[in-house]
């Protein structure tokens, strides 16, 4: 409560001072804050940046490869699929064909990398170099150093992903000759919001990991760990505690139940299986439910239609949230880390 | 803001501590550093200069005690201290793949200087600090100096009433260290800015250094000017002088006793041939002469007149060398001061 009066008295007192003294607030306009100064720097060097060329590079071709698939698929698929054109659309960004993954699988397997590419030497490279204590020793806020490097990154993803998936769809558009329903225009976009969102979730945990160590090669291992631990390894110790709990007796519906439910539970810790649902429930209509259980009464009096645009996002709500709060807990942590180390130079 | 009279010191540390775990870094430091004069913390490795000029930028917080910069609290009110104060921190960094002009105008914009005036500022600073052909080459070519000499220019570029020098003069040669130590002097001089720089390099520091604390263990020992600390020293004669003297007898150490004034007469300890036993006639040796008062005129009058060649007279003040030696290695001399 005492804290909240004096936040006020704060504020209060802040632009009191203001009108005290003209000539500083008329000073104020002209130039802009530091702290976008900072994020336009960082956006400006990431952007110049050969690392930045090479991810560009590595994830068009990904875009161009995925598409081809789809096209080649949907022209092959036509006529099994017997004139279903409902979500045409859509599906140019999940379908695939003879082994190449679909845009949407891409997207989850190269999403990491961009985020961690991006954040992994972001402040200990400036430490190393000495460039941090040199900045700090400027009037900035020590915690507006650390979140113009996160909001730069993020707009720099922001513009990455979203070019890219208006890309396909342009060029998708250009090749089917079939537009897009202002809906499927509308779950392209809200997936696009997702992913960044995950990207942006990497790029804090490389953000922390280049807090937390100082060198920036430990920095990029740890995260790159870290993405395959979730790609590969995640899924299959999930499985093992599944074998263990899954009760002896067949049975034992209850039993079932909850160890699946469990199991569910645990997998969408993971942000990898969180992103995979999120966006393939919104990509594909057809999704009418993430829960693995569903009762005969269920399935028999569904009707049997597609979900809605509102519906899907309500559907993937909490794993958006989720998402979310993945992203805003390794920020904390980094945050706190930051906080508390000691700036010198070069060390 | 009060406008500061003269008198009140620019930077002002009470009892300022700062530990890390057991390890004491900063011991209830006092010190007052006062409007246009260069202050010099000299101090071996690791005795906690640059953790007292992180704590008067308010980069780290002390465990106790104050700093009041520019009559603000450091630890309370950092970005008004960081408004007022440059700091160059030891082997500054810049961004390697920006120009120099880039780097510097970046430094402005993050004072909020706008870009027009941010641009004719640094180059006028780039001119000042000699790197004005070098503007637009990439800082990752810069030599050390160079990049020394940009980091002063970093420095001034917020129009400074204070700046910090953290080891300015580390891993230049000599000529580079002439000019940097040139131009802050100047600076000084001719702005009125006041300086405080840290270093171990003692010779340096006393080129342009008015006064100088020194700095060990965490705790300042001493503080003034060169004069004072050498006379602080120890009790010794006010005046010493050196003369080069062939060949040297005992008669003429006697005559030289034998002046009114002088007190002691020793032959330099540390020549190679210091056992006087062992000289021959020729070799010129080097003896110190402590005194009273100025002897020098008699002493070698006296010399001459006894027959020996003068080859040198050099009136002695005690160096930095010879009071950092003192005060850091001779452990009662330390205890005798502190």
């Amino acid at each position: 409560m005492s804290a909240w009066v004096n936040k006020w008295r704060g504020l209060l007192g802040k632009t009191w001072r203001k009108t005290d003294a003209p000539s500083a607030a008329v000073r104020e306009p002209r130039a802009a804050s530091p702290f976008w100064v900072m994020v336009e720097k960082e956006f400006g060097e990431h952007i110049r940046s050969w690392r930045f060329v090479i991810l560009l590079g590595i994830v068009t071709l990904a875009c161009i490869g995925s598409l081809y698939t789809a096209v080649t698929a949907l022209k092959d698929g036509a006529q099994t699929v017997g004139g279903d054109a409902n979500f045409l659309f859509l599906s140019m960004f999940t379908v695939s064909s003879s082994g190449l993954p679909s845009f949407l699988t891409f997207l989850s397997f190269l999403a990491p990398l961009i985020g961690i590419a991006i954040g992994f030497d972001a402040v200990n490279s400036e430490r190393s170099k000495g460039t941090l204590s040199r900045v700090m020793s400027q009037p900035v806020h020590r915690d507006d150093f650390l979140v113009a490097k996160f909001v730069a990154g993020l707009l720099l993803i922001a513009v990455v992903v979203y070019s890219l998936g208006f890309l396909v769809m342009g060029t998708g558009l250009y090749t089917i000759g079939y537009p897009p329903t202002p809906e499927e225009v509308g779950r392209v976009i809200v997936m696009l919001l997702i992913t960044t969102v995950y990207v942006g979730l990497w790029l804090n945990l490389s953000l922390l990991f280049s807090v937390k160590f100082k060198q920036a090669a430990t920095s990029a291992l740890s995260g790159i760990a870290v993405w395959i631990f979730f790609l590969v390894f995640y899924g299959m110790i999930v499985n093992l505690i599944g074998n263990a709990l899954m009760p002896g007796d067949p049975s034992d519906v209850q039993g079932y139940m909850d160890a699946q439910n469990l199991l569910t539970l645990l997998s969408r810790i993971s942000p990898a299986q969180l992103f995979q649902e999120a966006a393939s429930t919104l990509l594909l209509p057809d999704v009418r439910t993430l829960n693995p259980f569903v009762t005969q009464e269920q399935a028999y009096l569904a009707i049997s239609s597609p979900l809605s645009f509102g519906q899907s996002a309500l559907l993937v709500w909490p794993h958006i949230v989720a998402l979310i709060a993945e992203t805003s807990l390794s920020f904390a942590a980094t945050y706190l880390l930051f906080m508390r180390q000691e700036i010198r130079s070069r060390s | 803001m009060t406008t500061i009279e003269a008198a009140d010191p620019v930077i002002q540390l009470k009892n300022l501590s700062k530990t890390y775990g057991d390890f004491t870094a900063v011991d209830r430091l006092n010190l007052n550093i006062y409007p246009g004069e260069i202050f010099g913390l000299l101090g071996p490795n690791g005795a906690g200069k640059t953790t007292t000029i992180l704590m008067m930028l308010g980069l780290t917080e002390p465990v106790s005690g104050e700093a009041i910069v520019c009559g603000v609290d450091a630890t309370r009110n950092p970005m008004q201290v960081k408004r007022k104060v440059g700091y160059m921190p030891d082997d500054v960094g810049f961004y390697e793949d920006r120009s120099a002009l880039d780097n510097l105008v970046y430094t402005a914009n993050l004072n909020r200087i706008p870009e027009p005036e941010a641009k004719s500022r640094a180059m006028t600073l780039l001119e000042r600090v000699g790197l004005a052909e070098a503007a637009y080459k990439r800082t990752g070519t810069f030599s050390r100096g160079m990049r020394q000499r940009l980091g002063l220019a970093d420095v001034l570029i917020k129009n400074p009433r204070v700046i910090i020098l953290d080891e300015p003069t580390l891993g230049i040669d000599p000529e580079g260290v002439r000019e940097l130590l040139a131009l802050i002097r100047d600076l000084s001089r001719n702005e009125g800015l006041t300086v405080l720089l840290s270093s171990h390099h003692l010779h340096q520091v006393q080129q342009i250094c008015d006064r100088v604390g020194l700095f060990v263990q965490g705790k300042l020992i001493a503080s003034g000017d060169i004069d004072t600390l050498s006379r602080q020293l120890d009790g010794s004669p006010a005046y010493r002088i050196e003369l080069d003297v062939s060949p040297w007898s005992e008669s003429l150490a006697s005559a030289l006793r034998g002046l009114e004034g002088v007190t002691d007469v020793q032959i330099k300890v540390g020549a190679e041939l210091a056992d006087a036993s062992r000289l021959s006639s020729s070799d010129i040796v080097t003896i110190v002469v402590s005194g009273t008062s100025d002897v020098t005129a008699e002493l070698a009058k006296t010399a001459i007149s006894t027959g020996a060649s003068l080859f040198g007279v050099r009136p002695l003040r005690y160096g930095l060398d010879d009071i950092y030696h003192r005060y850091f290695e001779g452990g009662e001399t330390r205890e005798r001061l502190g």
